[in-house]
């Protein structure tokens, strides 16, 4: 379970001043379900994110991921998180095997477990073939596949994915959709970015419209086409965008 | 301070550095293979060209001295030199490399020689040209025995023995063992090799795994295991640390055999050899005790620019003038007049230059010793500290 309280974070910059890319939100996510996060470029997203994989400090509130608090267990809370985004890159110069196996021992598994769960994550995700090569030399396709092995290797309770499916082809973004609707069915809690509405409504139980760092609108599907008075997602996005603008 | 963790990160950087062709150059190749190369190369094709030159006959202009007949049949008796026709551009002749030196032969030289007067002859050359050095110094040696086969003659012409001349001998006797005397020769050159081969060594493995890591995004992934920061940085730090010293000892190897392989090659060649050879092995390990610090100074250091850059360019940038700021202290401790004292054992790298200096030359000040040592500790900590300080900022991991 992921829960946010009034989280912020205050970027401060010579140029542009104090920059609130996360102001005060608050959510929460559960167990099976996938709670997505619109947003366009710059609307905090990434921030929000990185806040609650322990990779950023909020300046205030707190988040609590797993059951640890992100600000006093960080690491308790990166042992219980695959996070997963077009910024987390692979280690070139090893194989995919190498790389599994590496962030598997940096979560502690035993040599014994770490061996099974990697037969049994490269045999679900057909990488037995390539799983030898250097990822320097896969497709962007098998990086993914590396990606989502690297992320599941330590079977997290909780899933962050920022903005997954950016710049995949469509049959790797496929297999990416599918990976995070599979995490969903394993009761794992999903935590999901993108600008993407069409994905956005295919997998989200839950839809938080965030702009400007802000949380403006909050609820399934349905509940935002209610209060708003929309169909479209997209014309839901505008008019919350806009209406708190 | 969790071991493990230390060393799975430590065993994955440098697997992943050692696969690297960039690494292998400058960790390799250049220390093993173009350094000794270009030492021996350097120090064969020297030797090679001054006994060329030597023994090419030099082209010499006489100037004068038409009527000291004695004198021109003696230096033209002597075969040594090629002469030409005087001519009175003679010193853009010199300047310009077509003539090697010429000789002035004042008007009624050998009759003032005669008459027991005293008068000068004029040696023209082109100072630090070798070809012209050489030929200059052949006809200062002929002048010199002229001139000493004129005193034994007027003293013999006056009944005075030679003797009176020499009222005292002057002996000047080595008494450092050859050892020292290689020690302190050495002591020049080593600690100076070692430190810019500890630094060279320490700086694509620093940046590949600080600003290179942002660039290629895998920092982002890192970052994400449950692994405290301080041990992901200080397992990049040993990396960088075991590069920078097997650099410095691989370089060390290969420049000591090329040493060997140098004087075997001059000796054949019957040539006398000007490198010294002994080194205590004792020494050079108490160097390479010293040298420690100032490696993981180095590492430390640049970790943190490394950390601090947006990317592996940027990096480079800041890595240069460091580069510099290493090399003068470091080159310093050559000079002459420079000697270790409390002041100087406290600046980095002179410090390390000055004592390596002194412990291969024999000496061991353990005063200074200590206050060496023990400083370049305290900024080796200090820079892993800061190393430390900015991978746990934000601002700095995220910074591009």
């Amino acid at each position: 379970m992921i829960e946010a309280r009034q989280l912020t974070k205050i970027f401060r910059d010579k140029k542009r001043g104090e920059i609130r890319a996360v102001d005060q939100a608050s959510f929460c996510c559960q167990p099976g379900r996938i709670f997505g996060l619109l947003g366009v470029n710059g609307a905090g997203k990434t921030t929000c994110l990185r806040l609650l994989a322990t990779l950023l400090t909020p300046t205030s509130g707190d988040a609590t991921v797993g059951g640890y608090e992100i600000v006093a267990q960080p690491e308790r809370v990166r042992a219980n998180i695959g996070f997963l985004s077009t910024s987390t890159a692979l280690y070139g110069r090893l194989s995919g095997r190498e790389l599994v196996e590496y962030f598997g021992r940096l979560h502690g598994l035993s040599e014994e477990l770490l061996r099974q769960r990697i037969e049994n994550l490269f045999a679900v995700l057909d990488m037995n073939e390539f799983c030898d090569r250097r990822c320097d030399k896969l497709s962007t396709g098998m990086k993914q596949k590396v990606s989502i092995a690297r992320t599941l290797v330590h079977d997290p309770p909780v899933m962050i994915f920022d903005e997954p499916t950016h710049g995949l082809d469509i049959l790797t973004a496929r297999a990416v959709v599918n990976f995070i609707r599979d995490c969903r069915a394993r009761g794992k809690t999903v935590i999901f970015s993108t600008h993407v509405m069409s994905e956005m409504e295919k997998l989200c139980d839950t839809i938080a419209i965030i702009h400007q760092g802000r949380i403006r609108a909050e609820g399934t599907l349905a509940q935002l086409r209610e209060r708003v008075g929309c169909e479209d997602l997209e014309d839901i996005f505008v008019r919350v965008v806009e209406e708190k603008a | 301070m969790n071991l493990r963790n230390l060393r799975l990160v430590y065993r994955k950087e440098l697997r992943e550095l050692l696969r690297d062709r960039r690494t292998m150059i400058s960790m390799i190749v250049v220390p093993v293979v173009v350094m000794p190369l270009l030492m021996t190369g350097m120090g064969l094709t020297f030797v090679k060209l001054a006994g060329k030159v030597r023994q090419e006959i030099p082209k010499v202009m006489t100037l004068g001295g038409e009527d000291s007949t004695n004198t021109l049949a003696a230096l033209q008796a002597l075969k040594a030199f090629a002469f030409v026709p005087a001519s009175r551009d003679f010193t853009n002749l010199i300047s310009d490399k077509k003539l090697n030196a010429a000789i002035q032969i004042p008007k009624g030289f050998d009759a003032a020689v005669q008459a027991g007067e005293t008068t000068t002859v004029t040696i023209y050359d082109y100072e630090g040209e070798f070809k012209s050095m050489f030929a200059a110094h052949a006809l200062d040696q002929f002048f010199r025995q002229q001139r000493d086969h004129v005193v034994s003659q007027r003293l013999a012409e006056r009944h005075v023995p030679e003797k009176l001349l020499t009222p005292f001998e002057i002996r000047q006797t080595n008494v450092a063992s050859a050892k020292k005397v290689s020690g302190n020769l050495i002591g020049m050159i080593l600690p100076y090799l070692v430190i810019i081969m500890c630094m060279t060594g320490a700086i694509y493995p620093s940046v590949d795994m600080t600003a290179g890591e942002k660039e290629r995004g895998t920092m982002e992934t890192l970052l994400c295991s449950p692994v405290a920061r301080t041990h992901l940085v200080l397992g990049k730090g040993l990396v960088v640390l075991t590069v920078s010293l097997a650099t410095a000892c691989l370089s060390l190897c290969a420049n000591g055999l090329a040493v060997v392989l140098l004087k075997k090659l001059t000796a054949e060649a019957g040539k006398p050899s000007p490198l010294p050879l002994t080194i205590d092995l004792s020494s050079l390990a108490a160097v390479l005790v010293m040298m420690l610090p100032l490696a993981i100074f180095f590492s430390g250091a640049m970790l943190a620019i490394g950390l601090f850059s947006r990317s592996a360019k940027e990096a480079n940038s800041y890595l240069q003038p460091l580069l510099i700021l290493t090399v003068i202290p470091a080159a310093a401790a050559v000079l002459p007049g420079i000697e270790l004292n409390y002041r100087l054992a406290l600046v980095p790298v002179l410090n390390v230059s000055l004592a390596g200096r002194e412990i291969l030359s024999g000496l061991y000040h353990w005063h200074y010793i200590a206050v060496v040592f023990g400083s370049m500790c305290l900024y080796a900590a200090v820079s892993v500290l800061v190393a430390v300080a900015l991978f746990k900022r934000e601002d700095v991991l995220f910074r591009t």
